[in-house]
Parts: structure tokens; C-alpha cells; sequence
């Protein structure tokens, strides 16, 4: 062995401080993210294991009793499924033609990249903001009253930006060399778009959109002041009357009501954490499938 | 070529032009209504052309080069339809800025901007009422400072594990769980919040009462802390392999490269995912307002309960008037909110882009 | 020159001027593209060939900033006229890319997608477009067992030919190829140069490319371009054997750019 490799050698032995420095810092960001990984689980289970005895049959369909001290929370998940579908019609088609339209249609300028941020900052106002807005909007001044009508139009308000930002980055990663392809073989621009940008756009925008609609089943400040009651012993008839809602329920039976059974709140939280859980594992498969996808290419 | 016997073949493609259009808008490959509009397209097939092949009729049919009407109408419309609602999407973004303000400013009828913002009493109900949010922005600042405090170093440390030290499997699951974190409404940590975490305060300080600005602090970290993962995980992954390969090639260890290479080349990223975990603490709601007592005064320590802007919108709102004043000044909260919200946004969105144009 | 006098000619170019925003990409271009021959354009990169290819089914209307003065013709027809369907324009003028661009569809998707935009709905007619157009790419007999396989299995080489065949489906008068070689390796190449020779029985070819041997192989005219213009054109034979400009001599001796 050669001398100057000897010196190699020893240098690379008097690294063991280094190793036991960065063995340490690694063990640190271990600890740090258990700190983030553990509470999470903790939280998960501790609701499924409290709530989960409540939840059956007859909770999930039955009209609360007793001034909600018993019984059901029927009306609160139908009245939770009324809003998420009323905010899927109407982000959905806003939200995606905006995108488009922002992507495909306008002139790139300066106009464009001023709406690009006042959307973001949008996507960063507090939801009670939005609870304001549609509470003056369309509570009051379209006279919609606090109803289905104004808490969807409110949540769909608050995840606009979220589906037009998502959708347009969807829109945008689609190569230019395929909108070229499509419109030398005598595609007009919207057969190209509907034809080959938007099928291959469809899973990013479905991931952000589900995403989204997941966290607008889950407010509570927005439909707070635009749609929620206290308490409906009875379905909501149309779509101008108030309706119960899960995260407004939950919040209802934690904090308002004295007295009130461990069992129904933790049955409620579990209710929610389940629908919430359902849209997230939603869009989580269609992000794994795609991702499979685009890997086969 | 291109003569009049040749415009007689397109004839049969102008007629079910409209069928052509109304299948345009339903048939966007994913509806698959293509089937049932295949097998009636077919029916209207135009007549009297079989001789030739499919393409050489492909070839006849498209000589006409000067624009027909019904295309161009046809691309007109789908245009105008896709305007009219992206614009109507912004113009209902732009509404939210014009209505939260034009509400808001009406407060400054009866109160002076100084009394509203640096006034330390919130009485709106009194014979003689006060609309000081002194307080509330004191308990905003202060819940958000101590949410950064606890969420920023665990954050960090937690990005950089998932950036550089797991293993990849490891790595889909945990962001998967933070993924999921973030999606969990912030009614149901409240609700933790109030049954679990706020006996875990009283008693670990022995306090009369778990519902603390420290209280608030916590659940918003957990709240925040996906955001600043995601954020400086992506920051950290967007830096070219170069940078790595050059300092491990030099002889560093892994943490010394981190430590010297990837922190600060990611800073600019780490900073914008430090300035949109703020963002998100000070417009949470739902959780600070289960968990802090919303006494209206101003905290002296952490281990005392508080009451944020968020809540005083959420917990009054009911209780207002129409364009009365306190309903003014709730909207006038609304806006402080924005305000707040707007700066910090627009500052972590310029740094993100500053980074990007450094060309990491 | 007396080539413009061809009344052979299916597209002409007189005084062509394109500007993207102040800067001029083409200067005063006057040509003819003859029917059933392969034309090729030549020069260094950035002399405005590509531009050139793409004024002539109007691509370059895709890009902001594009001003284009002048008359291109096509069969007699202004093709910047106001009222000129471009849509119908391209469907008369294919073009392939420089990059293999099959959609992320079946290979069958992919032939049929033109026709299918033209209003072929009947499926007996399809596939009858999709065999035809794809034996005339000489692809046929490779992927005949897997239409309905992703066209993104394909390899390079089969990928472009299938971009060839994809734009052959929809019967155009002249195919545009933007150096539609220059991602492929040497056997493909020579694959896709020999379909072109073959394809010029029925069709007319515009081909951009950056190799001259491959002008000299395939092209039976050749115009040469130096910084947005068109310094010599002509005969392909003449150019590479007898230039007549000194810059010409230059660039296809290999002694320039």
C-alpha cells in the first residue's frame, strides 16, 4: 500500500465525529417528524376507537331525540351531502372554465398573471372571510336567506381558487407538442382542447377538485353564517331552507349543548372524519393511478 | 380540382354539422356518450357516395378552404360560453375584495379608525358600545407566534427527513399522513381540542382552566404544520442533484451537505412555506375558537385565554343587526383579515418566485 | 429564376415577410413548392427554415407576436386570407414534427383522430383509413396485432412513422416535415428517407433538415437559407455539385455554420 493512501485511511477514521453529528441531526428529524406522524394517528384513533361502538345503522339514519341528547344525525349528513353537492355544481364548471379559459384562451400578460395572484391570495383568505362575504352576498343582498343556496354558493366561492389553481396546472402540464399535433391535422382549438388537452388534464384537475370539495365538506365557519340550524327535526324541502350540517353539528353538540352524551360527539367526529377521509382516499387513488400511468409511458 | 361536383360531397358533412356540435360539447372522451351519437350519426350517413374510399372522400370533402359558418359559429359560442365562466369565476373572486371593503368601511361612520384597531374595549352590545379589537389582534399575533414557534422547527426537521433521510417507502406513507392531516376539519381538532388537549394544559400547569392562548397554539401548529412540510419538502426536492453530488463528492457527510448546501439554497422555499403556515394560523377559526375561552382581553402570558379576530366573526356574527354597526365591524374585522392574509400571501408568492427565477 | 414559372407549382411564395415582435425572421422569401417532388430546406440553425415551414399551414399563428406580410398560395388559393379556414388549410397541409408527438392515445386513436375531426364516424371507414394510412407509412405490418395498444410503447423511430401516418390519413396535398430525423438514430433514419422517396408518388414534401446529405439523398430541389433569406435555390444535383453562390459553396462543402 502506497503512503499517500495511508493518510486516505486515517483521515476517513477521524470522520467519526462527523458520523455521530449527522447520526444525531438524522435522529433528530426522525423525532421531529414523529411529532408530526404520531399525533396525526393518535387523533385518527382516538376517534375511531370512541366513536365507533355510536356508529350504526340507526345513528347514521335516524332524526336526533331529546334535544339531540339522543337518537340519530340523519339530517346532518343529509344536509352535508346537499352541500357538497350543490358546491360541486356550482365550482365545478366556474372553476374549470376558468382555468381554461386562463390557460387556452386569454392573452399571457400582464392581465393574466395579475388574476394568477389575486387568485392565490384568494386560496389564502380565512374561511370566516368567505362566511362574511356570502352572509352579506347572498344571505342578504340576492335575499337567498340562510339556506342551502347561500352555504353552497359560499363554499363553492371558497374553493374556486383551489380548482382553478389545480386545474390550470393540470392544463398547463399537457405538452405544447400535442395541441401542436392536434391542430396541423385540421383540429380546431376546441376539438384540440377537448380532445387532447383536457382527457389527459381530467386526473390532475379531478385530484385538486376532490381535494377541494373534501375540505368544503369539512367547514364549519363558512355555512356557520349562511346556512346552518342548530337544530331541524326534519329534511330540508328545497333548497331554500336551512339545513344541519356534520361539522357544524359536531361543533354544536362540543361546545353548545350541556349535558350533552360522550357518545354522540365522538359518533359525530367519526361521521366526519369518515366523509372527509372517503373524498381524500378518493383523490389519493386517482393520483396513484395516474402516477402509475405516466410511468408506464 | 376543388370544383362545384366536389362541394356536393360535403353536403352531407354540412348537414349534421349541428349534430357535430352538440356532440363537441357532451362528448369530451371521458363522458363516453360517444357510442349512443356513433350509432345515430351513422343513420344520417350522407347517401350516394359509396364508389369511393373512405379517405379519398376525406380528401374531397375538406377542398373547400374559405371558413364556414357554422364552424365559425360553432368555435364562437364554445369560446364565448368558456369566457363567460372563467369570467364570471373572477368577477365573483373580485366581488369578495369589493363587498368585504365596501361593508367594512361603513364601521368608520361611528368609529374612528384608531378606536377600532388600537382600542383595547369590545363591547358591542352596550348602551354605549366600544369596538376596540385591540385585544383580538393581540390574540391573533399571539396564538399565530406560538402556533410558528412549535410548527417551524418540527416542520423543518420533519421536511428535511422526508427530502433527504427516509427511505422512499417510508416517505409516500408519511406524506400521505400529512396529507391527510391537512385534511382533517378544524372542528374535529376543536373538538380534540376541548376534550383531550385542554385537560392535558389545566393540569400539566396547573391551571384553573385548559382553554389557553398556548392551547390554541398547539392545535394550530398541527394545522399548520402540513403546509410547511409539503412547502419545504417540494423547495428542498426542486434543487438540482448537482448541488448534492458536488458537496458529498467534496468529502462532506450527508448532514454537512445539508447543513451547507441545501438549507440555504432552499431558503428562499423554506421562507415562503414558513410565510403560508402563517398565513394559514391566523385565519383559522373554527379550532382556536372551541379551545381559547374567547375571554376579550389582552393576554399577559400564554397560559391565559384569548380571543382571535377569527372567532369574534364567527361567535358575533349571529347576534348582528343588518348594517348595524357591530355587524359593520365584523365585516371590518373581515377586512382586517384580508389584509393580513393578502400581505403575507403575496410576500411568500414573491419569494417562491424570486427563488424560481434564480433558476433553482 | 425561372422555377416560379412552373405551372407545376402548388404552393407560392412571393415577398414574404415574417416578423416575430421588431425582429425579422424572414425577408423577402419568393418560392415554389412543385407538386409530387421533395423540397428541402437548407441552412444553419436560426436562418428561419423551420419559420418558413411553418408559414405555410400557418402554424406560426399559434405563437404571440407573429407578423406575416406577403401572399402564400396553395392551389391557387391566398392562404392569409381573411377568410381562409385554417382549420381546412391544415387538413390540406400535414406536418411532422421535429419530436415524435404520437397523442398519449391507441395507435388507432392516433391515425383515426384527424378523420374522426373531419366528421368520419362510421367505424368500416375507419379502420379502412387507419390500414391504409398505415401501410403507406410502412408501419402496418409491425403494429397490425396491437392498434389498440398505446402508441407510447412505440419505439422512436416507429413513433415518428406513425406521426407520418397519422397526418397521411387525412389525404393532405403536401406534407411538412420539421427535421423530422434529428431525434432518431442512424437505421430509422434511413427508414423514414426511404418512405419519403416513396411517398413523393402522391404526395409533395417540404422537408426542413439539418443534414445535408440527407437533402442531397432525398430532395429533388433544395433552397438554401442564410439569416431569413433564401440565398440560392434550384435543382438539388446543381446546388450540390455546381453552386452559384459562394455562401451556398460554403455550407454544403461543410466549411460554414
Amino acid at each position: 500500500m502506497d503512503k499517500s493512501m495511508d493518510v486516505g485511511l486515517r483521515e476517513m477514521k477521524l470522520d467519526k465525529g462527523k458520523k455521530t453529528r449527522e447520526k444525531l441531526m438524522f435522529g433528530i428529524f426522525t423525532l421531529c417528524m414523529s411529532a408530526v406522524v404520531i399525533p396525526t394517528l393518535l387523533i385518527i384513533g382516538f376517534i375511531v376507537v370512541k366513536g365507533i361502538s355510536t356508529v350504526n345503522w340507526s345513528f347514521l339514519t335516524e332524526m336526533p331525540r331529546m334535544g339531540m341528547k339522543e337518537g340519530g344525525i340523519f339530517p346532518a349528513i343529509v344536509g352535508t351531502l346537499y352541500l357538497v353537492l350543490g358546491t360541486i355544481i356550482f365550482s365545478m364548471p366556474l372553476g374549470v372554465g376558468a382555468a381554461i379559459y386562463l390557460t387556452e384562451y386569454a392573452k399571457q400578460g400582464r392581465l393574466t398573471r395579475l388574476i394568477r395572484i389575486a387568485v392565490l391570495n384568494l386560496a389564502g383568505v380565512p374561511s370566516v372571510v368567505y362566511g362574511l362575504f356570502g352572509l352579506g352576498l347572498f344571505v342578504f343582498f340576492l335575499g337567498f336567506g340562510s339556506s342551502i343556496l347561500a352555504g353552497s354558493l359560499t363554499l363553492a366561492c371558497l374553493i374556486l381558487p383551489i380548482i382553478i389553481t389545480t386545474s390550470e396546472e393540470a392544463i398547463k402540464s399537457v405538452p405544447d407538442s400535442y395541441r401542436e399535433a392536434s391542430l396541423a391535422l385540421g383540429a380546431s382549438k376546441w376539438e384540440t382542447i377537448a380532445r387532447v388537452v383536457l382527457p389527459q388534464a381530467i386526473p390532475g384537475i379531478m385530484t385538486g377538485s376532490v381535494l377541494g370539495i373534501g375540505r368544503a365538506a369539512g367547514e364549519t365557519a363558512p355555512i356557520l353564517l349562511t346556512v346552518a340550524a342548530f337544530f331541524i327535526p326534519r329534511l330540508p324541502g328545497s333548497v331554500f331552507d336551512q339545513a344541519m350540517a356534520l361539522p357544524y353539528h359536531l361543533y354544536i353538540v362540543s361546545t353548545q349543548v350541556p349535558g350533552m352524551p360522550e357518545s354522540i360527539k365522538y359518533g359525530t367526529a367519526l361521521v366526519l372524519l369518515g366523509v372527509v377521509g372517503v373524498f381524500f382516499t378518493f383523490a389519493t387513488i386517482i393520483r396513484l393511478k395516474f402516477k402509475k400511468m405516466s410511468q408506464m409511458k | 380540382m376543388g370544383g362545384g361536383d366536389l362541394n356536393f360531397k360535403t353536403m352531407g358533412i354540412v348537414e349534421t354539422d349541428w349534430k357535430n356540435l352538440f356532440e363537441e360539447i357532451l362528448e369530451c372522451e371521458v363522458f363516453t356518450v360517444r357510442g349512443m351519437l356513433e350509432s345515430l350519426l351513422t343513420i344520417v350517413k350522407p347517401q350516394g357516395v359509396e364508389s369511393i374510399s373512405p379517405r379519398e372522400k376525406l380528401e374531397n370533402s375538406s377542398w373547400n378552404l374559405t371558413k364556414s359558418y357554422k364552424n365559425r359559429i360553432r368555435e364562437f359560442l364554445i369560446e364565448k360560453i368558456i369566457f363567460i365562466l372563467g369570467i364570471t369565476a373572477l368577477l365573483i373572486m373580485g366581488l369578495i375584495f369589493v363587498f368585504l371593503i365596501q361593508t367594512g368601511i361603513r364601521l368608520f361612520e361611528d368609529v374612528s379608525l384608531g378606536q377600532f384597531l388600537f382600542g383595547r374595549e369590545w363591547y358591542p352590545n352596550a348602551t354605549n358600545p366600544r369596538f376596540g379589537i385591540l385585544p383580538m389582534i393581540v390574540g391573533s399575533l399571539m396564538v399565530t407566534l406560538g402556533a410558528i414557534l412549535i410548527s417551524v422547527p418540527i416542520g423543518i426537521g420533519s421536511a428535511i427527513f422526508i427530502a433527504e433521510v427516509a427511505p422512499p417507502k417510508t416517505k409516500t406513507v408519511f406524506k400521505l399522513i400529512i396529507e391527510f392531516l391537512s385534511a382533517i376539519p378544524s372542528v374535529v381538532l376543536g373538538f380534540l381540542g376541548i376534550v383531550v388537549l385542554s385537560n392535558w394544559v389545566r393540569i400539566s400547569f396547573n391551571l384553573s382552566s385548559g382553554f389557553t392562548v398556548l392551547t390554541g397554539s398547539i392545535i394550530i401548529a398541527l394545522m399548520a404544520l402540513p403546509t410547511i412540510i409539503s412547502v419545504s419538502d417540494d423547495a428542498i426536492r426542486a434543487l438540482p442533484d448537482e448541488y448534492k453530488e458536488a458537496s458529498l463528492a467534496l468529502g462532506a457527510s450527508k448532514w454537512e451537505t445539508i447543513k451547507n448546501v441545501l438549507l440555504p439554497a432552499a431558503s428562499s422555499g423554506i421562507i415562503a412555506a414558513v410565510m403560508l403556515g402563517v398565513g394559514r394560523a391566523i385565519g383559522e377559526t373554527m379550532a382556536v375558537m372551541m379551545v381559547m375561552g374567547n375571554a376579550v382581553q389582552i393576554p399577559s402570558t400564554y397560559l391565559e385565554s384569548g380571543r382571535t379576530l377569527t372567532a369574534t366573526i364567527a361567535a358575533e356574527m349571529g347576534d348582528t343587526v343588518r348594517n348595524g354597526t357591530h355587524y359593520n365591524a365584523l365585516f371590518a374585522i373581515g377586512v382586517v383579515l384580508l389584509i393580513m392574509t393578502t400581505i403575507i400571501n403575496t410576500i411568500s408568492e414573491w419569494v417562491l418566485h424570486r427563488a424560481q427565477r434564480e433558476g433553482k | 429564376m425561372s422555377d416560379a414559372m412552373n405551372s407545376n407549382a402548388i404552393i407560392k411564395v412571393k415577398d414574404l415577410n415574417l416578423y416575430y415582435g421588431d425582429f425579422q425572421a424572414l425577408k423577402n422569401i419568393d418560392t415554389t413548392i412543385e407538386k409530387n417532388k421533395v423540397s428541402a430546406l437548407i441552412g444553419p440553425s436560426g436562418c428561419g427554415k423551420s419559420t418558413f415551414l411553418r408559414t405555410l399551414n400557418r402554424m406560426n399563428d399559434l405563437i404571440s407576436g407573429v407578423t406575416t406580410k406577403g401572399e402564400v398560395s396553395f392551389e391557387g388559393r391566398e392562404i392569409y386570407d381573411e377568410d381562409l379556414d385554417v382549420v381546412a388549410l391544415r387538413r390540406k397541409i400535414g406536418m411532422v414534427f421535429q419530436k415524435p408527438n404520437p397523442f398519449p392515445k391507441s395507435i388507432y386513436e392516433n391515425v383515426a383522430y384527424g378523420p374522426r375531426r373531419s366528421g368520419v364516424k362510421n367505424k368500416k371507414d375507419l379502420d379502412q383509413i387507419v390500414e391504409e394510412s398505415l401501410k403507406e407509412a410502412a408501419l402496418w405490418e409491425e403494429v397490425k396485432d396491437r392498434l389498440n395498444k398505446s402508441a407510447l410503447g412505440l419505439s422512436g423511430g416507429q413513433q415518428q412513422r406513425l406521426c407520418i401516418a397519422r397526418a397521411l390519413a387525412m389525404k393532405p396535398q403536401v406534407l411538412l416535415m420539421d427535421e423530422p430525423t434529428s431525434a432518431l438514430d442512424p437505421l430509422a433514419t434511413n427508414r423514414i428517407e426511404e418512405l419519403i422517396t416513396q411517398l413523393k408518388k402522391n404526395y409533395t414534401i417540404v422537408i426542413v433538415t439539418h443534414s445535408m446529405h440527407q437533402a442531397a439523398r432525398i430532395s429533388d430541389r433544395t433552397s438554401f437559407f442564410l439569416m431569413g433569406e433564401i440565398i440560392e435555390q434550384g435543382e438539388t444535383n446543381k446546388m450540390f455539385t455546381t453552386p452559384s453562390d459562394q455562401r451556398t459553396e460554403d455550407y454544403v462543402t461543410g466549411r460554414f455554420g
